[in-house]
């Protein structure tokens, strides 16, 4: 007799064991209606978008709408993040933001994000800015939030030391416009014996070069031309060329490179405008840094980020509302005031707000107008297919393996033919 | 009479009722009790794996899924790839300067650890204190130790009056250094598994052994190694298959986190990443995380093979020393 309640127990609890594991996770959904027709939404950002401030002024013009913020503390796992939910069908946030580089990747896969072409946003941004994210069948399918327009950043004390002008406008004359002529003031900046290198890394350098090619790697419709490409073998040479002698070989975002700004480890750097915050950061202390107002080969975009609604939202036209919002010129002044985040709609360009403010770190700059005029001197954006960051990947590594000396440029060379070749 | 004789049939049926229960109890509960591991392990174990040698047989891209099928292409595509060799040979090459400067380091600490200490416990768990950081923690610092031009290590090398080692750059250096993370973490957890190896052993084999002359270091030898041997067993297998799935430490050691721009100290699971996560191609991810699988139950089979043979010594060796008849509790 005894062993039968015994057993029930037994059985029962066995059972309960399982159970609880099985349903150990349970699921739940990113944005959840409640009866009297409010709406909650999702809006998941990485790094600083300066949105905190908007967030409120939203919710309170909008009584029905409730905003969560989730924040990722880097693109790469907002990126994770993205695409293994985008994978999974669900869990995405009912905006998401998503950075230039990881771009076209995304744009592989337009039904997963909803159309978000509008008559009342045309022409809010930059041309380019658009383009990059519009389809070939002319889906939209992100709002443009900063861009990275780049100027030269330099040490106006090692210039000094060097007998080199330091003054901002004599610098960018000094610099020029062309490579050639930016290498040229290395190289007088070299001869005078000072010992510093001129730029960080051949891999920095690269950046700059590639993003005024119109199509570096892939034709437009997807063919790898990459190894092939004559104006990418040439800008191979020319850069390995200067850097030979005028680079400090320090990778970008490296230990080495961040410690190096504490030393006088170089006197030049390309730098977008999110990279002022960058330098200011690591050269905490160090005074002499200043901004000209110029760039080698013409203007340059490194870098920026749209918002994106994915198809995977239960509110997609709320979300869509909120973005437009967001992206609108005077939220985007607001969160350049905030963070710093330079914005890609042509009228905040204008805006006095933006020109007239003014960076204490780089000799008191007026950082906004210079940026404006680098904005503006962008002539070509490069056309980036899905293989873009693989390939720019490995070419970073061929530049690395080059200024490393594990490899002359010509090995190196090949060895990036054969990576490109292996992407498949 | 018929009634109590049918009563007694319906006691004698309850009773055995109740015997089958009972019986089913003992046959059935034990294999009840132990079933949510092996339903777990089915569920995160063994279905990925075999869904993972699924995927491996097919194009197969993160975002856009699964693609055509496509055989063993994708283990042939991999095999043909340099990195996967080079990747093959950092692995091997970053456990063997692991493991093997980790045990020696473990005993010598496990001997000191087991001899008369004051405040044993304090000791016994400073040991442990390097675990307890977070190996992306460890990770960080140590790669700004290792530093090729503004690190520690380099600087105090420069003051010594040697020429700055490469970390980042050269093969061997870079993976002395991630060795060096991975031995700044586990030497203290193989200790302690040593030192209770250690003290499993009995006391009056060292006594014996004083009487007879011996110093500390032919005790350590001719009795402590010799008794640990299975316990060293242990370490070799588990820290193998650990050691072959090494990551955090690589993907830490620079800011790219895809093992050097020459592949360095690129290891098997960086790879797998890289092609996973890097090129979104699932297939040949999941090729090489196979490939990993059974490159680690090979090594499982040496070792266990390896053991067998250790293990037979080992009871030989317990044969010749002496049994020495014990009073009362040792």
């Amino acid at each position: 007799m005894k062993s039968f309640p015994r057993t029930i127990f037994t059985a029962v609890a066995g059972a309960a064991s399982i159970a609880l594991l099985a349903t150990g996770c349970s699921a739940t959904t990113g944005s959840t209606d409640s009866a009297d027709g409010k709406v909650e939404l999702t809006v998941a950002t990485f790094n600083e978008f300066g949105y905190e401030d908007l967030f409120g002024a939203y919710e309170a013009a909008n009584p029905n709408v409730t905003i969560v913020h989730k924040k990722a503390a880097t693109t790469n796992e907002a990126r994770d993040n993205l695409t293994t939910r985008l994978a999974a069908g669900s869990g995405l946030s009912d905006i998401e933001a998503i950075e230039v580089d990881w771009l076209p990747e995304l744009l592989q896969y337009p039904d997963q994000f909803v159309d978000l072409a509008a008559a009342d946003v045309d022409d809010r941004w930059l041309s380019w800015k658009t383009d990059a994210a519009t389809t070939a069948d002319g889906q939209l399918i992100g709002y443009g939030t900063d861009i990275g327009p780049e100027g030269v950043c330099y040490r106006s004390d090692l210039f000094a030391a060097a007998g080199l002008p330091t003054d901002r406008a004599a610098v960018s004359d000094l610099l020029g416009d062309s490579w050639d002529s930016y290498y040229a003031a290395g190289a007088q900046f070299d001869a005078a014996g000072t010992n510093v290198p001129w730029f960080d890394s051949a891999g920095a350098t690269w950046q700059g070069v590639v993003n005024q090619i119109e199509f570096p790697y892939e034709e437009s419709d997807g063919t790898v031309i990459a190894t092939e490409n004559p104006e990418i073998k040439a800008a191979y040479a020319s850069v390995l060329g200067a850097s030979a002698d005028l680079s400090a070989h320090l990778p970008q975002w490296s230990s080495d490179w961040t410690a190096s700004f504490q030393d006088n480890g170089f006197a030049t750097m390309l730098c977008p405008g999110w990279m002022l915050g960058v330098i200011e950061g690591n050269a905490d202390g160090v005074t002499g840094w200043d901004i000209a107002d110029t760039f080698p080969g013409g203007g340059g975009n490194w870098g920026g980020s749209y918002l994106t609604v994915p198809t995977q939202s239960a509110h997609p036209e709320e979300a869509q509302k909120l973005a437009a919002w967001l992206t609108a010129p005077e939220q985007q002044l607001s969160a350049f005031a905030s963070k710093g985040t330079f914005p890609s709609q042509v009228d905040a360009l204008d805006s006095p707000d933006l020109l007239e403010s003014a960076d204490a770190f780089f000799n008191n700059a007026p950082t906004g107008q210079i940026l404006a005029n680098r904005a503006a001197a962008v002539e070509v954006t490069p056309f980036k297919g899905e293989k873009y960051f693989a390939i720019n990947d490995a070419m970073q590594q061929a530049l690395t393996r080059v200024e490393d000396g594990l490899m002359t440029p010509d090995e190196s060379w090949d060895k990036w033919v054969s990576d490109v070749n292996a992407l498949g | 009479m018929s009634i109590a004789i049918r009563a007694d049939a319906r006691s004698i049926r309850r009773i055995a009722f109740s015997h089958t229960l009972s019986r089913w109890d003992v046959r059935f509960s034990p294999y009840l009790y132990i079933s949510p591991f092996f339903i777990v392990f089915a569920l995160v174990g063994l279905f990925p794996l075999a869904y993972t040698a699924w995927v491996s047989l097919h194009d197969w891209n993160l975002i856009g899924g699964q693609g055509d099928f496509v055989g063993l292409e994708n283990y042939g595509t991999v095999l043909s790839q340099p990195y996967f060799w080079t990747s093959l040979r950092n692995t091997f090459s970053i456990f063997l300067l692991s493991s093997i400067p980790q045990m020696v380091l473990a005993l010598a600490i496990a001997a000191f650890l087991d001899s008369n200490l004051r405040a044993k416990t304090f000791w016994r768990m400073g040991v442990l204190l390097p675990y307890v950081v977070a190996p992306v923690a460890v990770a960080l610092i140590f790669s700004d130790l290792f530093g090729d031009r503004y690190g520690l290590i380099n600087d105090v090398i420069i003051a010594l009056g040697g020429e700055p080692v490469r970390w980042h750059v050269d093969v061997i250096p870079s993976h002395i250094a991630i060795a060096t993370m991975v031995n700044f973490r586990w030497t203290g957890y193989t200790a302690l598994i040593f030192l209770a190896a250690m003290q499993a052993v009995p006391r009056d084999y060292y006594e014996a052994a004083t009487l007879d002359g011996a110093g500390r270091l032919r005790t350590f030898w001719s009795i402590t190694v010799p008794l640990l041997r299975p316990v060293i067993i242990f370490v070799v297998i588990t820290s193998t298959i650990g050691g072959l799935q090494i990551f955090d430490e690589p993907r830490m050691f620079d800011q790219a986190g895809q093992g050097g721009a020459n592949r360095q100290w690129q290891t098997l699971t960086l790879y797998i990443y890289e092609l996973g996560w890097g090129q979104r191609d699932f297939g040949r991810a999941s090729a090489v995380a196979w490939l990993l699988f059974l490159i680690i139950v090979l090594i499982a089979l040496v070792n266990f093979l390896v053991s067998r043979r250790i293990a037979a010594t080992t009871e030989r060796i317990a044969k010749i020393v002496p049994v020495i008849p014990t009073k009362g509790t040792r």
